[in-house]
This record gives structure tokens, C-alpha cells and sequence, in this order.
């Protein structure tokens, strides 16, 4: 993809970089939380940003990006989204029971600590 | 007989979708090649004996598709501003979810859908009992997790998959 056309409406250019802008911030965000919650659990939840909503819209903005420029429907990064969206959280649910399990070989459950409904480890 | 040819028609359906989308283009050959692969690919699944899977109420799957994307926008600019935002981590936590869905693709979709809202995800399921662990980000986003959960994903997922 060398020789990619440049001349795209101009309302396409804009609402493509407005949306490619807007999801790397907010993975930009994501890596930002990564490093300011304390604690695992919390921290699992940071990169999610950059894997939903900021991978979303980025990946319409490829689709205003190439449609208009090639002139015809892609549409291929429908594809990417639904993959990312199933497979993503199957590494998260290995990270948090690997860790689980780590916690609980160190004698320190996160959750049998508190047996009520809510226990708060913040 | 047709049992045979097409164990799973469901994937069978999904890889014709997806190779056609692969390739763009709906040309006789890549019909032909989507065929072939739809028919062919499920036959692999049935070596490693994965359950039958059966989806039904296709309005109730979109219903539950736009809950999930109504949800992912408000989650992020949630999570987005408590990074941004606040000085202190909000009070997060564990929850205990008692489940009354037993289908093993019901509950796949279900902690897909959990652990990839940002704020929420799956930390554990102990199928004796039914019960779902949960670590929620911010513990004062929602009344009652439980509920809110229950019945905008488990409820719509039972009728889809059980």
C-alpha cells in the first residue's frame, strides 16, 4: 500500500482523523492507567479501553478512509473488530486466574478475605 | 444424514460469512471456496467433541449486541475519566453473582461481554455452584451490579442459547 490515494472529500478526511485521534487517545489513556492503578485487578481493567471503544473507532476510520479513497465498500475490518472483541478477553480471563492462582499459593485470596457479597480491596 | 454433513450449521453459516468478508468479493470462485470451507471446517470440531451449539431469536442476539455497544461507549469515557480525572482510584472490588444460566456458550459470550466492558471483567466461576466472581473498577457506578447484570445480559442470553 504504497501508493495510496490522497484525494478524499474533505468531510471523509475529518471524520477519519477525528476518529483515529479519538481511539488513540483513549489508548493513549488505557497505557496511562496501566501504570496509575495500584493494584492487578484494577490495572486489568486500563487496557480494555484501547481494545473496545478505541480500537472501534479507529477501525471506522479505516473503513470512511479506504472506502472513499478506493471508492467502494470495505468493509474487512468488521472482521478485525469482531476477533480483537472475542479474543481479548480470553487473555484477560488467563491473566486473572493466573494471578489467582498466584494469590492464593501466597496464602493471600483476594476473595475469600471478606466472604460477604462486596468485599473492598481498593 | 444432514446431521453428517453439517454438525454445526451455525459455523458453517459464520465461516461462509467470514471468508467472503476475508476476500471482499462474492465472485463464483470465492463462493465456491466459501462453500467449501463452511461445509468442510466444522467437520475438525467434531474430533474434539465440542457441544452441539444452537442459536435462536436473532432479534434478541442484535438486542443484546446494542446493549453491549450502548455499554462499551459509556464504560470507556467512564474508565477514561476516572484515569484522567480523579486524584484517588475509586473504591473498586469484588462481586458474587449467583447465575441461573448453565449453557457453556451462554456464559462464554457472558464473560466475553463482561471482561471486555472496560470496568468490569470475569475473575472467576465455580460451576458447582453457578456462581461468577466479578472485579469491578468502580463499585459506585451501579446501584446493584447483580441485577443490572442479570437482567440485561443473562436474561437475553438464556433465550438465545438455552
Amino acid at each position: 500500500m504504497t501508493d495510496l490515494p490522497i484525494d478524499i472529500p474533505a468531510w471523509a478526511a475529518l471524520v477519519t482523523a477525528a476518529l483515529v485521534l479519538f481511539g488513540s487517545t483513549l489508548a493513549l489513556i488505557g497505557c496511562v492507567g496501566l501504570l496509575k492503578f495500584s493494584t492487578f485487578y484494577e490495572r486489568l481493567h486500563a487496557p480494555t479501553l484501547g481494545s473496545t471503544l478505541g480500537l472501534w473507532s479507529i477501525l471506522i476510520g479505516s473503513m470512511i478512509f479506504f472506502s472513499t479513497s478506493q471508492e467502494r465498500p470495505v468493509v474487512y475490518e468488521l472482521l478485525i473488530g469482531v476477533f480483537v472483541t472475542v479474543t481479548t478477553p480470553v487473555t484477560m480471563l488467563l491473566l486473572s486466574q493466573t494471578t489467582l492462582y498466584r494469590d492464593r499459593l501466597e496464602g493471600r485470596d483476594p476473595l475469600s478475605e471478606n466472604p460477604d457479597p462486596i468485599d473492598k480491596t481498593g | 444424514m444432514i446431521r453428517r454433513i453439517f454438525p454445526y450449521p451455525v459455523l458453517s453459516v459464520g465461516f461462509f460469512a467470514t471468508w467472503l468478508l476475508f476476500n471482499q468479493s462474492v465472485t463464483p470462485g470465492q463462493l465456491i471456496l466459501a462453500t467449501f470451507f463452511g461445509v468442510t471446517s466444522p467437520w475438525l470440531l467434531l474430533r474434539l467433541d465440542v457441544p452441539p451449539i444452537r442459536m435462536r431469536r436473532p432479534l434478541t442476539i442484535l438486542k443484546v449486541i446494542w446493549t453491549f455497544a450502548k455499554d462499551i461507549v459509556q464504560s470507556n469515557l467512564r474508565v477514561a475519566k476516572t484515569i484522567v480525572a480523579s486524584p484517588h482510584p475509586p473504591p473498586s472490588g469484588f462481586v458474587r453473582i449467583v447465575l441461573e444460566m448453565r449453557s457453556p456458550y451462554g456464559l462464554a459470550a457472558l464473560a466475553c461481554i463482561i471482561t471486555g466492558a472496560p470496568g468490569t471483567a470475569w475473575i472467576s466461576y465455580d460451576p458447582v455452584d453457578n456462581v461468577v466472581v466479578l472485579h469491578i473498577l468502580d463499585l459506585m457506578a451501579e446501584d446493584d451490579w447483580a441485577a443490572s447484570i442479570k437482567t440485561r445480559y443473562e436474561k437475553p442470553l438464556m433465550e438465545i442459547f438455552e
